[in-house]
């Protein structure tokens, strides 16, 4: 019992770690992802407004 | 989770991160009630409230690190204090779970800090000064109680004086799923006398750590609705940089009363979905709903037109004129 109740906490901390990280995975691939998309969109996005 | 649903998320994650990126705070702010709204559990839409403040400041943080707007040692005095307090918050919570009055005691707690936040935002729009927290800041410094420590810009501050700061802006931070940043903010501009372009990088940085923190201890114990996180944050990456990019164009205090009334809006939502049951009215709820969501469009509406205004010469149009009118 004991034995099992170590082995659950385990997997709590273990579930517990991959969720934090795949919450940085995915913020670290947004921070690159949506910085180039940035670079590139927004001087066209500011041609076009300023155009207006 | 249907398609439709993870767009919505994407599409709300979109609003606050605009609000986010501009106003630096607001993140979780939003989301814990929205998904209290939804009829999450009130320990799923902490957890996940959390999880998702952790992802958005991530990204906030990496920007600031690279404009040197951080103060490590002061972000290292409060994660160790605001560590200790969000468990405290969160063992707080899972016993009011455990006796039944979570959605109550966490629900009143966000209608009175809702509307106590926006009615002092609120009055801060209107009169702009902040004679009040520089005195509040010669005051905190003059608690000389060894080990004094110096922040950036010159401003000595003792260690017991953010230790607690800390452990109370933990607690909260753990009980109501909040990042803290909100009360983080004025705190360290306001009461320890740091400068606000470093009070932005640090409290950022330390909601990142707290929020990390925060969301592992309910992950632990599987309260944490990964795809909702991850879909918020899909959306809340982008907004975030919109309203970053918002800040270069629009100064903050000609939105400050539409961030007020976002703020009570808030509240409002909150209180209605509450009291929907007890009163039996149902349309309560829908009320609920238009008010949170609706509160965060308008507002990052506010935001996005402002800055469209100002890069147009002139910015003299009909929608212009009456987004300029609301700070």
């Amino acid at each position: 019992m004991i034995e099992l109740l170590g082995i659950e906490a385990i997997g709590n901390v273990v579930r517990a770690a991959s969720t934090v990280g795949a919450v940085l995975a995915e913020a670290l691939v947004l921070y690159v992802a949506y910085g180039l998309l940035t670079r590139v969109a927004e001087p066209v996005v500011r041609e076009t407004i300023e155009g207006v | 989770m249907s398609l439709l649903t993870v767009g919505l998320f994407v599409g709300f994650g979109l609003l606050i991160g605009t609000l986010f990126g501009f106003f630096g705070m607001g993140g979780s702010f939003l989301v814990t009630p929205a998904l209290l709204v939804l009829g999450y559990p009130a320990n799923v839409a902490v957890g996940t409230g959390l999880a998702f403040v952790f992802g958005t400041s991530v990204i906030g943080a990496l920007r600031h690190r690279n404009h040197g707007q951080i103060d490590y040692t002061l972000a290292a005095l409060m994660t160790v204090a605001m560590t200790a307090g969000i468990e405290v918050g969160k063992r707080t919570v899972f016993l009011l779970d455990a006796l039944g009055a979570a959605d109550a005691v966490i629900s009143t707690a966000y209608v009175g800090l809702l509307a106590v936040v926006g009615l002092f935002t609120l009055r801060d729009a209107r009169r702009d000064t902040d004679a009040g927290g520089l005195d509040l800041a010669d005051r905190v410094q003059a608690v000389e109680l060894w080990p004094m420590v110096s922040l950036r810009g010159g401003s000595r501050v003792s260690a017991w004086v953010i230790a607690v700061v800390g452990v109370a802006i933990g607690v909260l931070s753990g009980l109501l799923g909040v990042g803290g940043g909100f009360l983080l903010m004025p705190a360290m501009m306001y009461g320890l006398g740091v400068p606000a372009a470093v009070a932005v990088g640090t409290d950022i940085l330390q909601i990142t750590i707290s929020g990390a923190f925060g969301a592992f201890v309910y992950a632990r114990e599987g309260a944490v609705a990964l795809p909702v996180a991850g879909a918020l944050l899909a959306g809340s990456g982008l907004g975030a940089r919109i309203g970053a990019g918002a800040t270069s164009l629009v100064d903050e205090g000609d939105i400050k009363g539409y961030f007020a009334a976002m703020l009570l809006a808030g509240s409002l939502a909150v209180a209605a979905k509450y009291l929907s049951t007890p009163l039996g009215v149902p349309a309560l709820e829908t009320v609920s709903i238009v008010l949170v969501f609706g509160a965060a469009l308008f507002v990052s509406a506010a935001v996005v037109l402002s800055a469209v205004c100002a890069l147009r010469t002139g910015g003299t149009g009909h929608w212009c004129r009456v987004v300029g009118s609301g700070g």
